[in-house]
């Protein structure tokens, strides 16, 4: 770490500003550790390095401390019992160990899965491998703002079902689904309920009594943690049993070996007790953000289109699509600003974003959007930067656009006979 | 996506960008791809009475290398006869932008553009030719 850097540590500044760089909007991607959470993480590299395992000197009761402290820390931040907290490598593996575990230990029970087309790739990707060892997977679709329909929902619970994973606030749109509902109705039904909160936690309350969770999947780089860390909730009462995927030596109560990143555990239980601290002057001042740039972008650009649910949504995301521009231009126009796309077009096949097809989006509208993810480090001056860009940038590639003269002229594009190719 | 510095050229700089009157027999459009696949190009040309482009326009829905080939393909047909254009090739194209192979079929699309604009031209001055006189057709209809 350069002086400067300890400099700006020390008063407790973003990292992040830097003009050289392009504005950060894309924390649905990754967050930066936030400065106060590395300080408490420091220590644990060099000092109190020590194996938490190692139960006969102190180098291991001080590590074993600061893991139990942020066990406490990530309990306390979902409403859950220190207990039931097994450290992981990340979300994604949490999300492997809860359903495969899960679905090998009670397959006496039962084959059959639920979850949705718009979950996370760690869910549909673990779904398929086990749809490949025998069991049956339902992906339900959801509705145009990218909901569940708890109809559906309760309709697609079968005898043999034995678990459905919902995703909490979904990473591409933002949309926050109805968990304590979908909970009620699982409780019912006996079925177990995993849920994916990695872009929960810190935008939203999450907890897990009040939603009826058995599995809570969580990710410490999401929200100013490090990366390499996660978490998995496993309920205790009534118990939950997962079938441990990763083997040698029976740390974490037999559910994850491997010995354990004391710094990364740290890390992510500072930033699980901050986040729930910030919540609220968060959302409030970031949703102040985003209304600022919807505004500012509406007002300028003609025919965008949000993608999801603004009234179920975090403010911490933005998805619009930009009729008659192509996303991947677009990303290339805006390289002052780092965003995502749902244009998969750096692909062979083409394929846009799986999310926004399932809210029934045209392949046109699903390649052209943007997500801006704002978040603790966004200022106002970052928005007013990216509104400029956006208009200036859409304004100049649909000038560009054959299609948008047609628009222009009123042709209908959907009468036109398109060959493909 | 790490792109050429031709390619970024092209894209920040395009060149021959616009429309012409479509319903002038004077000129040739091809437009080809879908607003599915992610890209659409317009190349019109407009051909002189020797045969020659004189001029050439485009607009372009796509990516980077989409636009880049598009204005590319504009600077190199102007001059040429049309014989001389249909023989631009996708890869003289994906060559000279140095297309990475994801790409390669935007230069394909740029050739396809060629062609459409040539064979639009063609078939408006076939036509004119019937509605002239039957006797020239052939002519045309032989290139």
């Amino acid at each position: 770490m350069s002086s400067s850097q300890i400099i700006e540590l020390e008063s407790k500044k973003p990292l992040l500003i830097d003009p050289d760089r392009p504005i950060y909007l894309d924390y649905q991607a990754t967050t930066p550790v936030d400065p106060q959470v590395l300080e408490q993480m420091l220590p644990y590299l060099t000092h109190d390095f020590g194996n938490a395992a190692s139960r006969s000197h102190a180098y291991g009761w001080t590590a074993e401390k600061a893991v139990d402290k942020a066990r406490q820390q990530v309990a306390d931040a979902i409403h859950a019992d220190p207990r039931e907290i097994v450290w992981t490598s990340g979300a994604t593996e949490s999300t492997n160990l809860a359903l495969k575990g899960a679905a090998h230990f009670y397959s006496g029970k039962g084959k059959h899965i639920i979850t949705l087309r718009t979950e996370h790739k760690a869910t549909l990707d673990t779904c398929r491998q086990l749809e490949r060892e025998g069991f049956e997977v339902t992906y339900l679709e959801v509705q145009e703002d990218g909901l569940v329909d708890l109809k559906a929902f309760e309709a697609a619970i079968r005898p043999d079902t034995i678990i459905a994973s919902v995703l909490f606030v979904n990473n591409e749109i933002g949309v926050i689904q109805p968990m304590a509902e979908i909970g009620r109705i699982l409780r019912a039904h006996k079925v177990l309920f995993h849920v994916d909160a990695a872009q929960a936690l810190g935008k939203v309350p999450v907890d897990v009594e009040a939603i009826q969770a058995d599995m809570m999947s969580l990710s410490g780089h999401k929200m100013y943690g490090p990366k390499g860390i996660g978490a998995l909730y496993v309920r205790r009462k009534p118990r939950v049993r997962v079938e441990a995927q990763v083997h040698g030596g029976g740390h974490e109560r037999g559910m994850r070996s491997g010995t354990l990143p004391t710094h990364q555990i740290v890390g992510m239980g500072a930033a699980a007790e901050l986040a729930v601290q910030l919540m609220d002057s968060d959302a409030r001042r970031i949703g102040k953000l985003r209304d600022r740039l919807l505004k500012g972008i509406q007002d300028r650009v003609e025919e965008t289109y949000i993608n999801g649910s603004m009234e179920h949504r975090v403010p911490h995301n933005l998805n619009i699509s930009f009729a008659f521009v192509e996303g991947e231009s677009l990303i290339m126009a805006l390289k002052e600003i780092a965003v995502s796309s749902g244009s998969a077009c750096t692909s062979a096949s083409l394929e846009p974003s799986y999310v926004l097809r399932a809210l029934g989006k045209s392949d046109e509208l699903a390649h052209s959007s943007i997500r801006f993810g704002i978040g603790r480090f966004t200022t106002e001056a970052e928005i007013d930067a990216t509104i400029e860009l956006i208009a200036g940038k859409v304004g100049k590639l649909r000038e560009l656009s054959p299609l948008w003269e047609m628009h222009l002229e009123g042709i209908d594009l959907n009468s036109i006979q398109w060959a493909a190719h | 996506m790490a792109y050429s510095e031709k390619v970024i050229d092209h894209y920040e700089n395009p060149r021959n960008v616009g429309a012409m009157d479509k319903d002038d027999s004077g000129v040739g459009t091809g437009m080809v791809g879908a607003p599915a696949c992610g890209d659409v190009m317009r190349l019109q040309i407009k051909v002189n009475a020797q045969g020659i482009i004189e001029d050439a326009k485009f607009k372009t829905y796509g990516c980077g290398s989409a636009i880049a080939s598009s204005s590319l393909v504009t600077e190199w047909v102007k001059g040429k006869t049309l014989d001389e254009a249909m023989t631009i090739k996708n890869s003289h194209i994906a060559e000279e932008l140095e297309l990475p192979p994801v790409k390669i079929h935007c230069s394909v699309l740029a050739e396809d553009a060629i062609k459409a604009a040539v064979e639009d031209y063609r078939s408006k001055q076939g036509a004119a030719q019937v509605s002239q006189g039957g006797e020239t057709l052939s002519a045309q209809v032989a290139h």
